[in-house]
């Protein structure tokens, strides 16, 4: 199958969010494509508080079975979460154990009002009741494929099918 | 089976035992991993869930305070249960062996043991005998190492200078009876700092020095000159006892760190100091206190190192 066009998918993330932005709201982006997501969404949707990034290594469910991943990066929310209402965006959801683990590290920053989620792609597959509010598409990709969202240079993003090899 | 009992077949910690023959990658890693740990412990809530479950026990057979409680609070902000064991309420004073003591431990399901002794390679012994799922991380073994003081040091060098290899460090004082400072001068060679000088009294320096690598000073002023780095050394007040050194009196005035011979060094540089430091024997308060001093944020950092080291060993 081919995939959709990644700009075209933000694009439809930036009309579904504006809506439902106040001044409360802030953006949470997980490392690395959902970083990227929501720098971009940040601009569009012209928020007032800054963004914040979060790295979930420190809290996945797989350590006992893979150990520490390499190259974790500091997370860094620079907005008080008590009372915000907090949009986490990532690139391609899938099983949902990232977005399990990006809110409980949430949460040991404070008590948020509220939650939301938004991905680009979502691909099926959840194994955790998680449910994303918006969404750029659904694809059906096989199981042992995975979607890659890809940054160029110039800043475009695209998406990427990879294989086993 | 490979020859350093460290690393596991696939090449990743699975001890911390010593700094020498640790590759560039993995001390590399550690340091990478504690930067992200610093970050949790600005936090509300200062604690990641990694060892959540596992029993972590502080096997201390020789009195540290301040590495003894930064381990401590580095296990508990990995969410992992501590006990703390002190030689003196122990039952090794009962006759036990240091083996016996292990075994007995690893009964309790220990998964981590981290071992301060006053005996060189006390860690290693333990590392051999213990499970395959048991980790072992030294906290200072006699005269040998003390490789997480060594990586905390890296760290907080890496957070001031920036790159390693394009400075000059100067670790100063006793040198013979330090395991810190074998443990640095592994790390700093292997990091690759490109030159690294040792200062002290000949008592005080091991006959064979150089062979590590590092470049002699008997005279402070001239080893500190144009240093980026100065890394003083605790002076065990139980050596001025000995023949070694006249008196701490003598020690200051010719090795003690003050603002003029700190002059020599490049305006910029950092002042370092492993803790617990004897003010007015090997520095001066003026200079601890300093604008250049950096030994708080050594202790600070610390404890994100020692989660990284903690955090990386338990998952390999």
């Amino acid at each position: 199958m081919t995939l959709p066009d990644a700009e075209r998918l933000l694009d439809r993330l930036i009309d579904q969010i504006r809506p439902d932005i106040r001044p409360e709201s802030a953006l949470v982006g997980i490392h690395t494509g959902g970083v990227w997501i929501a720098q971009r969404l940040h601009i569009a949707l012209g928020l007032r508080l800054p963004m914040g990034t979060i790295d979930v290594a420190f809290y996945r469910d797989d350590y006992k079975q893979k150990g520490l991943a390499s190259a974790v990066r500091p997370s860094d929310i620079p907005f008080s979460v008590e009372n915000a209402h907090i949009i986490l965006v990532d690139d391609v959801l899938y099983t949902g154990r990232t977005i399990r683990a990006a809110l409980n590290e949430i949460f040991d920053y404070g008590r948020p009002t509220s939650i939301r989620l938004a991905a680009l792609v979502d691909r099926g597959g959840r194994q955790l009741p998680i449910c994303p509010q918006y969404i750029g598409a659904e694809v059906t990709v096989a199981a042992q494929e995975s979607v890659e969202l890809r940054r160029d240079s110039a800043g475009h993003l695209s998406l990427t099918l990879v294989r086993p090899s | 089976m490979n020859g350093n009992p460290q690393l596991g077949p696939d090449g990743q910690l699975r001890h911390l035992l010593s700094i020498e023959g640790l590759p560039k990658e993995i001390l590399l890693q550690i340091l990478d991993t504690a930067r992200p740990f610093v970050s949790v412990t600005e936090r509300e809530v200062k604690k990641v869930p990694l060892l959540r479950g596992k029993s972590i026990f502080n096997l201390f057979f020789e009195p540290s305070t301040r590495t003894r409680t930064t381990f401590e609070i580095a296990a508990k902000r990995l969410s992992a249960d501590v006990v703390n064991l002190n030689i003196a309420t122990s039952s090794q004073t009962k006759g036990e062996t240091l083996l016996d003591t292990v075994a007995n431990l690893s009964a309790m399901h220990a998964d981590m043991f981290i071992v301060r002794h006053a005996q060189s390679g006390a860690a290693h012994l333990i590392a051999r005998h213990v499970g395959e799922e048991v980790h072992v991380i030294n906290a200072g073994d006699g005269r040998h190492a003390h490789p997480t003081q060594a990586l905390l040091d890296m760290f907080t060098i890496r957070e001031y200078k920036g790159a390693f290899t394009d400075l000059r460090v100067a670790i100063v004082g006793d040198i013979l009876h330090s395991r810190v400072a074998r443990s640095e001068i592994h790390a700093l060679t292997t990091l690759g700092v490109p030159e690294v000088r040792v200062i002290g009294p000949r008592t005080l320096l091991p006959a064979r020095v150089s062979q590590l690598g590092v470049h002699v000073y008997h005279d402070m002023e001239e080893g500190l000159r144009d240093v980026d780095v100065v890394m003083m050394l605790r002076l065990q007040s139980e050596r001025m006892n000995g023949a070694l050194l006249p008196s701490a009196e003598e020690f200051f005035k010719y090795y003690g760190l003050t603002p003029e011979k700190l002059a020599h060094a490049k305006p910029d540089a950092i002042v370092m100091h492993p803790g617990p430091m004897n003010r007015g024997v090997e520095i001066e308060s003026s200079v601890a206190d300093g604008r250049q001093s950096v030994i708080l944020p050594q202790v600070t950092f610390g404890i994100a190192v020692r989660m990284a080291v903690m955090s990386i060993v338990a998952g390999n």
